[in-house]
């Protein structure tokens, strides 16, 4: 079936949702869901240029420590008093920039993704440190909390950005070549050169996009409080890639959805909160989330290798006298 | 024991094996007596690996006795083989880069648990004492502590031997030892060769190149369509007579060529002229630079000393990009590892190479596509659950059809197709032949790679021979014989 993960983890969700309502129905309440739907708005935005990079067959594991430099960049630029519009689009260019540079040195370089991310993690967490000494960025002007407007006026613009992009990198995935060129990279490198597919410039593309999403992503996540703390993002990367595991990506490129990471985002997102409104000890929250990703990766696992199975022996063996 | 020169060491008989309802190798005798070279030949796909790779216990034989030193081994398998003096060196070793020489000697030799102590010292001077006997130069036998990856080719190979001269290989397979050797190389090679003769060790060599196997063989059988058509003594047989025994079947397949009037030359490419409504065949042995002049033609690899005009214009490709634009198409090899994208549905697979085709302002029309899969999947008359299947659920013939349809869809002027049948089952192929033929009949201009030389014979109007990265000859229709492509193709005139 080929929609068969986006159902379970639909399902997954559902079955916790009776389980919550059952047990503490105080979870359900406008103000409980409007936080976890707010807090996982970035996640979520992060989470789709994951996917990209994911599909492509690489990985990104520097997304944190990416969403921090933005975040007191977008701190910095506003209290320097530049205009908001210029402040927005300096800030996707620091993120694109920095998905840029990982994106030239796995494409063109050739060093793998995971060693190049690691290492722009480690750089970049380390950098920022050094250069704030760990004080957060503070007395921002009245203008960039909640985008000098209101609460609500800025909750609305960020859910319909998260909307938006949503809906533009499903539609790019499925409906454009440039969507197609990233499926095939991830899935046959070797095939996607033949066919013409440029997938140095795909790979370095993505990691680009990547960057600028996390950008937006740290941008949005900023006007929400009135000061930025410096080691913001920390650990992101993890709850994104897990999202988007969960979510049914191939973690070796060339299969996965853009629903499949919002349904892993979501699911992902609610466990924690649901876990503390059931009285369950906050400890158990890494645990379960583990297990729920070790679930996912075992599914494929099992999946692939009967896939294996169908295809059979090779059948070119009499030929290689 | 104690063997002396003509003592039976190994004796096969009536050695039978089927692959998937293919027969591989019908009731094949063969034998090797101690201190002698037999050498084995036949074309690709006659069975001379199916043969090994029993002898060597990689494979069971469905029946048939294979005797060792008078006893019968029935349950052949690697580690009984190897227990028995049975080694084999294949074109490409196998050892370990990143380990030196003595440890890879080492490894092959010792046995016992895993936490037991490694003597280096000993492990060194045993390795100098085997390449020594293995006719190492001196400067391999000196150094034992190289890493195997800095080694050059014939080096990697005299390892080899020695890990055989080692294990007390008394019955030693060479599969195309000399494929990457130059003949100073070959020369040293076949110096060992007679060391390891005098030793009374049995050598079944295999090789394409006949010079090579009168050089250094007592005797040869010739295997064909797997079955041995004769045995013979070096100096009861010449080359000729050798060639006509591995080609001598009359062509019993029925190839659908149609004699379509020949347009303007399309592609010209290092002696080779393709006409539009033309079928070119390129033939020559596997290595002989056919995939790698393919390669150039695609822009997959660029060599410079390659000019290619295209209607009459030099052009320089450098990409898959470019030559796509230009209007050719490559249909590889292996479509596995490079043809299919695995995880994409048939249709997308299809539409691949024509989404401009199939898009409106830039979007990909749904129903654009699936209409032109759909033509594919019947015209081609691909079997899968619909298409949307993923193409990893496909079998391999119809895998490889799908990767055909992708390029049949983009319709290119020039069609390159490397071993278009290779793998595929009976009548997948006729429907790829008879596909051939329509595409050749609309203008297409086709060139196709083909180790099989029936398949060469049969739908070629000229059929060019390579040896060795050159061109040797083009041949028409009418003129050609197996005998002619096979003397080209073995590097005579």
């Amino acid at each position: 079936m080929q929609h068969r993960r986006e159902i379970s983890v639909a399902l997954a969700i559902v079955a916790l949702w009776i389980v919550v309502a059952l047990l503490a129905p105080g979870f359900f309440t406008a103000e409980n869901q409007r936080d976890l739907l707010m807090a996982n708005m970035p996640v979520l935005i992060v989470a789709l240029g994951m996917t990209l990079v994911i599909l492509t067959g690489q990985i990104d594991i520097s997304v944190g420590s990416q969403f921090a430099v933005c975040s007191v960049a977008a701190g910095v630029l506003a209290k320097s008093g530049l205009p908001l519009p210029a402040v927005v689009v300096a800030v996707l260019l620091v993120g694109a920039a920095l998905g840029a540079s990982n994106g030239a040195l796995v494409a063109y370089v050739r060093i793998p993704s995971i060693v190049v991310t690691l290492a722009a993690m480690v750089a970049l967490r380390d950098g920022l440190r050094w250069i704030t000494q760990g004080a957060w960025v503070q007395d921002l002007p009245r203008g960039f909390q909640w985008f000098g407007w209101t609460l609500p006026g800025s909750e609305a613009i960020t859910v319909s950005v998260a909307v938006i992009l949503f809906a533009c990198v499903g539609f790019g995935l499925r409906n454009l070549a440039a969507g197609r060129a990233v499926y095939a990279t991830g899935s046959n490198e070797a095939a996607a050169r033949l066919i013409g597919i440029n997938s140095r410039l795909v790979t370095f593309c993505v990691f680009a996009v990547a960057g600028a999403l996390t950008g937006c992503a740290a941008l949005l996540n900023s006007v929400r409080f009135n000061q930025i703390p410096s080691n913001a993002g920390l650990g992101l990367e993890m709850k994104v890639i897990a999202a988007v595991v969960v979510g049914g990506a191939s973690i070796t490129g060339g299969r996965g959805t853009v629903t499949g990471t919002l349904l892993g985002v979501a699911l992902l997102g609610m466990i924690g909160p649901a876990l503390t409104f059931l009285g369950i000890n906050a400890y158990w929250e890494k645990a379960i989330q583990g297990a729920i990703i070790l679930a996912a990766v075992s599914f494929d696992a099992v999946g692939s290798r009967s896939r294996v199975r169908r295809r059979g022996r090779p059948d070119g063996v009499l030929r290689r006298a | 024991m104690f063997r002396r020169p003509g003592d039976r060491l190994l004796e096969a008989t009536s050695i039978t094996k089927a692959f998937a309802g293919v027969q591989a190798l019908k009731g094949v005798d063969f034998a090797i007596h101690a201190g002698e070279v037999h050498a084995l030949v036949g074309e690709n796909g006659a069975g001379k690996s199916t043969l090994v790779k029993i002898i060597t216990g990689a494979l069971a034989a469905d029946s048939g006795i294979l005797k060792v030193d008078g006893q019968p081994v029935p349950n052949n398998n690697p580690s009984i083989a190897r227990s028995l003096g049975i080694a084999a060196i294949y074109q490409q070793p196998s050892l370990f880069p990143h380990m030196s020489v003595a440890e890879n000697i080492a490894l092959s030799l010792e046995s016992g648990g895993a936490w037991r102590k490694v003597d280096w010292k000993a492990r060194r001077e045993r390795a100098a004492e085997l390449l020594e006997r293995a006719g190492a130069p001196d400067q391999l036998t000196n150094d034992p502590d190289r890493l195997v990856a800095s080694l050059s080719m014939p080096e990697q190979q005299i390892v080899e031997i020695a890990k055989a001269v080692g294990a007390q290989a008394r019955i030693l397979i060479m599969d195309e030892p000399t494929a990457s050797l130059t003949s100073l190389e070959v020369e040293r090679l076949f110096q060992v060769i007679e060391a390891l003769r005098a030793q009374c060790v049995g050598i079944i060599y295999i090789s394409h190149r006949l010079d090579e196997i009168f050089a250094i063989a007592d005797r040869i059988t010739v295997l064909r369509d797997g079955e041995a058509v004769g045995t013979f003594r070096k100096d009861d047989v010449d080359s000729t007579r050798l060639m006509h025994l591995m080609v001598g079947r009359e062509l019993s397949a029925v190839y659908p060529k149609r004699t379509t009037p020949l347009g303007d030359v399309v592609l010209e490419v290092g002696g080779i002229r393709v006409r539009s409504g033309e079928i070119v065949g390129l033939a020559g042995l596997v290595g002989s630079g056919r995939t790698e002049l393919a390669e150039t033609i695609f822009g997959l690899a660029t060599t410079d000393s390659v000019e290619i005009l295209l209607r009459g214009k030099p052009v320089r490709i450098s990409s898959p990009q470019q030559a796509i634009e230009l209007g050719i198409a490559y249909v590889p090899e292996d479509r596995r590892q490079h043809g299919v994208v695995l995880e994409l549905p048939v249709a997308e697979n299809i539409s691949l190479a024509s989404l401009g085709k199939i898009s409106r302002n830039g979007l990909i029309d749904g129903v654009a596509e699936h209409e032109l899969a759909q033509r594919y999947i019947g015209r081609l008359r691909i079997k899968a659950l619909n298409a949307d299947a993923e193409a990893a659920t496909l079998s391999g013939g119809n895998q490889q059809k799908v990767a055909l349809a992708r390029w049949l869809a983009n319709s290119p002027s020039v069609l390159i197709l490397d071993e278009p049948t290779q793998g595929v089952d009976v009548g997948s192929k006729a429907e790829i032949h008879q596909l051939m033929a329509d595409l050749a009949e609309r203008g297409m201009a086709i060139l196709m790679i083909s180790s099989e030389l029936p398949e060469i014979l049969g739908m070629s109007d000229r059929i060019a021979v390579m040896h060795a990265g050159v061109i040797r000859g083009t041949l028409t229709r009418e003129e050609a014989t197996p005998q002619k492509i096979l003397a080209l193709a073995l590097g005579g005139a």
